[in-house]
């Protein structure tokens, strides 16, 4: 070793980090109700009358607080989405995420804010902008977003 | 509503590294020191000679804090003035700002900002999704790819905008690249390879998308008595603008109406002087991340309407030969060390204005247009000039 330098030594690391986040009252009553009564549920905001999903105590727009719960249903209307096909570590498990899946944002009736989620047609190459989505639930619902498996297309 | 500063800022020098997708010959201080050394050098000054260093990166990507501690053997900015800055993909132009309001507040003569990444060191995507939202937004999103995706689909549905002009993009900055010594990718493409390159995430393909690379970019700012001693034509600094949204994507069109740098640069217009964009500047550095970001960037700055981004493309307008050139130094799908990327915008603008363009010079610039992308959807905007 002299100062220029000798080999070239990589450092490797790997850790594991447990977060704990609060939801918040807003969203832990949303998750409440996803989990108990399959309900997605937006909240208005008393002066411009937006309803925002994900739910959040002040309106961004306004900077006055939200009051008024609003049940918008399980059905959208796809906005926009993709296929994702390339492969990456996916930081919720330090693992590489499955793919391909589709991920599409979702205009729930009523709502002023789309819904980003996972969504799926009976073939991926179906998913076309515009058209009707549901929302697939898990039977074991643990009270996370993920109570949603994703929205599946209303197909004839 | 900003305004002018009443004390005038010029950018008086730059420097770069060649950035690379993977600079193992240097630890982060060494790559950063590059940077640095090539700046002063660009300013004939000494370390002596600077008041304040501000510096920035997105630590999560190399999982590395306190950059503004251990990197002062670096930067030089041992028991100097000085603070870190760190917003993302805006990180870069953030710190330009920094450097600017440092000057204009006359707190500060001499002021160096300094981005960095070594993309190469840590998980980008990971990264990405680690900064979204932990209940709403991580299980679904798959970093920055996803996102400009399910947007541009969104884009191209409403507006008739095409893959084949997105690619033009991806054709036009790599070419511009050669002419840039410090660019990562220089790359001859046609449309139909863009087209047939790798599906990551449709629409967006392999070529579509900005690199990932190691790099660091440093600037100086000065006074207007100091700025005309260190260099003769510096690049003034008419207007600094930075803008905010919502916080979720679901809150936002995206790439498809970026709706904060429509806000900003309209304010920086006004603040400048500058009635019609594509007539009165004379080129623009934007933060570009994919192809189709570009086309609807031109709409945000008003270059364009709403939706005519991809004919501003087909027309040949922001060609280095173009009415206004956007790029010349390869952009984002260039050159992308993220905590640099915003700030090399500026910087080359900078390089523009001053004259030292060598190969990618545009002609006689008098104004040139920088721009910085990132956060939830956050635009930077800076506006230089030959005259303050």
């Amino acid at each position: 070793m002299n100062a220029k330098g000798g080999s070239l030594l990589i450092a490797e690391f790997e850790a594991k980090f447990p977060y704990d986040y609060s939801a918040g009252r807003y969203a832990g009553y949303f998750l409440q109700q996803l989990k108990e009564n399959k309900r997605l549920m937006g909240i208005k905001c008393p002066k411009c009358r937006r309803v925002f999903i994900p739910p959040r105590p002040a309106c961004g727009y306004c900077f006055v607080r939200n009051e008024e719960w609003i049940d918008l249903g399980d059905e959208g209307t796809l906005w926009g989405y993709t296929v994702v096909q390339f492969p990456f570590l996916d930081p919720m498990t330090g693992e590489e995420r499955p793919i391909p899946y589709g991920y599409g944002f979702i205009e729930l009736k009523g709502a002023s804010t789309r819904m980003q989620h996972f969504v799926t047609a009976s073939d991926l190459n179906k998913l076309k902008i515009g058209m009707r989505l549901k929302a697939v639930f898990r039977e074991d619902r643990k009270g996370s977003l993920a109570d949603i498996r994703y929205f599946k297309a209303i197909e004839d | 509503m900003a305004r002018r500063a009443k004390r005038n800022v010029a950018i008086v020098a730059t420097g770069q590294t060649d950035h690379r997708s993977k600079r193992p010959d240097v630890n982060i201080v060494e790559m950063i020191n590059e940077a640095v050394r090539r700046c002063l050098a660009d300013a004939q000054m000494t370390i002596e000679e600077i008041d304040a260093v501000v510096i920035g990166n997105m630590e999560h990507f190399e999982g590395i804090f306190f950059t503004e501690m251990w990197s002062v053997d670096g930067t030089g900015s041992f028991l100097k003035h000085g603070m870190k800055v760190t917003t993302g993909g805006t990180t870069g132009t953030s710190l330009a700002l920094a450097g600017y309001y440092h000057v204009a507040s006359g707190l500060f003569d001499t002021v160096m900002t300094i981005g960095w990444e070594k993309q190469s060191e840590g998980e980008t995507t990971a990264g990405l999704i680690f900064q979204a939202d932990p209940l709403w937004e991580r299980a679904t999103m798959s970093g920055a790819i996803g996102s400009f995706a399910a947007s541009a689909t969104a884009y191209m549905h409403k507006y008739g905008i095409t893959e084949e002009q997105a690619a033009k993009v991806a054709v036009k900055n790599r070419k511009n690249a050669f002419n840039n010594p410090h660019a990562h990718l220089r790359m001859e493409l046609t449309v139909e390879q863009v087209l047939q390159s790798k599906m990551l995430a449709y629409p967006i393909k392999m070529l579509d998308m900005c690199p990932t690379s190691d790099g660091a970019c440093a600037m100086i700012f000065a006074s207007e008595d100091k700025a005309k001693k260190i260099y003769q034509n510096p690049a003034w600094v008419v207007a600094g603008v930075t803008r905010h949204d919502q916080p979720f994507g679901g809150d936002l069109e995206m790439v498809m109406n970026l709706r904060t740098l429509r806000s900003a640069t309209e304010e920086a217009y006004q603040i400048a002087g500058i009635k019609e964009p594509l007539r009165d500047l004379d080129v623009a550095e934007l933060y570009e991340p994919c192809t189709f970001a570009e086309l609807s960037w031109y709409e945000a700055a008003g270059f364009c309407g709403p939706g005519e981004g991809g004919k501003l493309m087909d027309s040949g307008a922001t060609h280095m030969d173009g009415e206004l050139p956007v790029n010349p130094s390869g952009g984002v799908l260039s050159t992308n060390c993220i905590g640099a990327t915003a700030m090399i915008r500026v910087a080359e603008a900078a390089i523009q204005v001053m004259g030292k363009g060598g190969k990618r010079q545009v002609p006689n610039v008098n104004r040139a247009l920088a721009t910085g992308f990132g956060g939830s959807w956050w635009s930077d905007v800076m506006i230089l000039s030959r005259t303050p």
